[in-house]
């Protein structure tokens, strides 16, 4: 008796006292088998995907499979399932399938086919421009979070101004007095650059003074940016830039990308503002390690739930705003179909086809919903203060 | 509490100071000019626009342009380049017919998401807690435009609600309760579908809110010393729950004039999204440059209140 007791001490002993059971990646997963309505966004979204790139595969290129621009005059306005009239049509005309799987719209064009040319676009647009936000907000929330107490100085300012005004310049027709004014601003640099070691040990004189002065910090200028972005009313801004570019699906993404980094980027800044001053971080400062990988190895994984979470409800709102502007008819030109302008062209014949409506609507609510679900699917298992109470 | 005023004043005129410098670059170093817009109308010979470009100082220097718009806007003679008439006076007409949309749909919002999120908290997990729950996400992922077809494809040809502009034509001398009633039923669908979104998000808020405060402690004291549960939730819990949304009434201010360009072009509703969605085409950058200076005013104008709000609500909080 004596003797098993003390063995299984030791054995308690033996096992490493503070390592978790589970590691976080075998804890997230098994809250999620339990969460339903998240498993349902993701199965949508992996199906989605696929559609997405079959779509792109199967309607690209100069013979596709399924021809999303081939007009049928004598078929249009066809219901879902209908059979196509083979005595009017050429045999090139006939439909992939065999029949219409969700009808035909007012050029006689097969919308099955256009559905899945759209999905690519939905896809793309929602992913691409997340991604230029989140990849924008992560670097500005960073650089604010972890340099936010480090302070501009004032000559700092000036040659930026410089720098700027100088290219300006040089665009504009004064290449002479650009090239000038760069070339002395790159002098500037390397001066002080060269005389940075010695001028802590001396005195400074007046002027040197003011230039080394401190004007704001980091953090104040990051965030005071960030402000400047929410003042414009986002949809409009979308609107009128997209308005006034040339009508591209690159356009959109990048211009939803730009509009929409503000909250990823209070995000990580709050993140790394709390991480900054965990043992861990003073831990690595303290081996030796340079920022860079202490940023990207130590703080950023402990940030990046959060962001994740926002990038995924960030998507469903991104293939909505695009859906909205190709309703209002701006982005990709007419001959390519977006399921936005497939519901704009359908929805003057709501009464006679309301398939033309129904279809691509139904499928935007889906996919959106699916990203939704997921995402807060996601934030309820990542929310500490939930756990355990369901 | 005064040296806080003044600061965020003076934060607030810089920020507006770049958000004017920012939206003019946008406007005019986007590729095209407002007099390439109609290429092919004879009326557009080369004089006529050079007489253009001068009147509206558009071969200035970008700077100098910058000077003189916001020169004209704070003395109020900025004109539309469309139609030579006076800005301000085109936006407050078109203010005047978004205000009762957004009334009735804010109104409709916040009389709405309280009891559904309330409930919800209250009934935790229960069947009514997950349909609210489904419902809100379905409401939050439709798009706007695709549930007003929906609403006029089966609303319509049952209960002949009007979707067209905001009265019926041809109505001069009806009687004026007729003509109240025509307005209010024109405000229908449009005020609805202004205000699901709303409801979604904000009944999610108000959920997790109650929810927030249902776990502490001192909801816990006072169910444990007998008080029924209606004082409970609705004197207890409900009351601190609310902090938050004190403040969400300064946030309102700006939707006040950004208004729907989607709701309001679907219904052909005369509204401020319609108006800078037509000055968007046109390329009438002076209403554009205005309707986002206001919205600009307003969102920071927003922020202010509902911080003063939650100093005067609040007193945790000492600035």
């Amino acid at each position: 008796m004596n003797t098993d007791k003390q063995d299984s001490s030791e054995k308690i002993y033996i096992e490493p006292p503070l390592a978790p059971k589970r590691t976080r990646w075998q804890e997230f997963r098994r809250h999620f088998v339990k969460n339903k309505l998240a498993i349902l966004g993701l199965i949508i979204f992996i199906l989605f995907f696929f559609c997405a790139v079959a779509g792109l595969i199967l309607t690209s290129g100069s013979n596709p499979l399924f021809d999303p621009a081939m007009v049928r005059l004598q078929e249009k306005l066809r219901p879902p399932l209908a059979k196509p009239n083979l005595v009017s049509l050429k045999p090139a005309e006939v439909p992939t399938l065999g029949i219409y799987l969700m009808g035909t719209d007012d050029l006689g064009r097969d919308v099955f086919s256009r559905m899945l040319q759209g999905a690519w676009v939905s896809l793309t647009v929602g992913f691409v421009a997340v991604g230029i936000s989140v990849l924008i907000g992560i670097f500005m929330g960073g650089i604010a979070g972890y340099f936010g107490q480090h302070h501009i100085r004032i000559d700092h300012i000036l040659l930026t101004l410089a720098l700027i005004f100088g290219t300006g310049l040089m665009i504009a027709k004064f290449a002479f007095i650009g090239t000038l004014i760069l070339l002395l601003c790159l002098a500037y640099i390397f001066y002080s650059r060269q005389t940075r070691d010695r001028s802590e040990e001396q005195e400074m004189s007046a002027l040197k003074m003011i230039l080394h002065g401190n004007a704001f910090s980091v953090d104040t200028l990051i965030m005071r940016i960030v402000d400047i972005m929410l003042c414009f009313p986002s949809f409009f801004l979308i609107l009128t830039v997209v308005a006034l570019l040339p009508a591209s699906i690159y356009n959109i993404m990048i211009v939803i990308g730009l509009t929409s980094w503000m909250g990823t980027t209070r995000f990580v800044r709050a993140e790394f503002l709390s991480l900054r001053e965990q043992d861990f971080v003073a831990a690595a400062k303290a081996l030796g390690i340079n920022n860079f990988r202490i940023i990207f190895r130590h703080i950023m994984p402990n940030a990046i739930a959060p962001v994740l979470v926002s990038a995924t409800i960030g998507i469903a709102s991104a293939i909505l705003t695009e859906a909205g502007l190709s309703f209002l008819g701006f982005g990709v030109p007419p001959p390519h179909a977006t399921w936005g302008n497939i519901l704009s062209n359908g929805k003057n014949f709501i009464f006679d086809a309301p398939w033309l409506t129904f279809i691509p609507g139904i499928a935007i609510l889906i996919v959106v919903l699916s990203f939704n679900l997921f995402g807060e699917g996601i934030r309820d298992i990542l929310n500490p203060k939930l756990k355990g109470r369901s | 509490m005064l040296s806080f005023i003044g600061r965020s004043v003076v934060q607030k005129t810089i920020t507006l100071f770049f958000v004017s410098v920012v939206s003019f670059l946008i406007i005019h170093l986007a590729p095209g000019k407002p007099s390439q817009v109609d290429p092919l109308n004879p009326k557009f010979t080369p004089e006529v626009v050079e007489r253009f470009q001068k009147e509206f100082h558009l071969d200035k220097p970008l700077y100098i342009q910058y000077v003189y718009f916001y020169q004209d806007l704070f003395t109020g003679k900025t004109v539309s380049w469309k139609d030579n008439q006076s800005v301000l006076k085109k936006i407050w007409e078109r203010f005047l017919n978004s205000l009762p949309l957004f009334i009735v749909g804010t109104l409709l919002t916040w009389t709405l998401s309280f009891p559904v999120g309330i409930r919800s908290a209250i009934y935790r997990g229960g069947i009514y807690d997950r349909s609210a729950t489904f419902l809100s996400y379905l409401l939050i992922s439709i798009p706007g435009f695709f549930f007003a077809y929906v609403l006029i494809r089966f609303v319509v040809p049952y209960f002949h609600v009007p979707v067209i502009g905001m009265e019926t034509f041809g109505m001069g001398d009806a009687p004026v309760y007729y003509l109240i009633m025509d307005r209010i039923w024109h405000l229908l669908l449009p005020s609805v579908l202004y205000a699901t979104g709303g409801i979604a998000i904000l009944s999610r808020y108000v959920r997790s809110q109650m929810l927030e405060v249902e776990g502490q402690d001192y909801i816990r004291t006072a169910r444990a010393k007998g008080l029924p549960p209606e004082q409970v939730h609705y004197k207890h819990a409900l009351r601190n729950a609310l902090l938050p949304f004190v403040t969400m009434f300064g946030l309102l201010l700006p939707a006040l004039i950004s208004g729907s360009v989607i709701i309001e072009s679907i219904f052909s509703w005369p509204g401020m999204g319609r108006m800078a969605y037509e000055a968007i085409l046109a390329r009438d950058y002076p209403v554009i440059l205005t309707v986002n200076f206001i919205s600009a005013v307003l969102v920071l104008a927003g922020t202010f209140i509902s911080d003063l709000l939650y100093l005067v609500v609040d007193p945790r909080i000492r600035l």
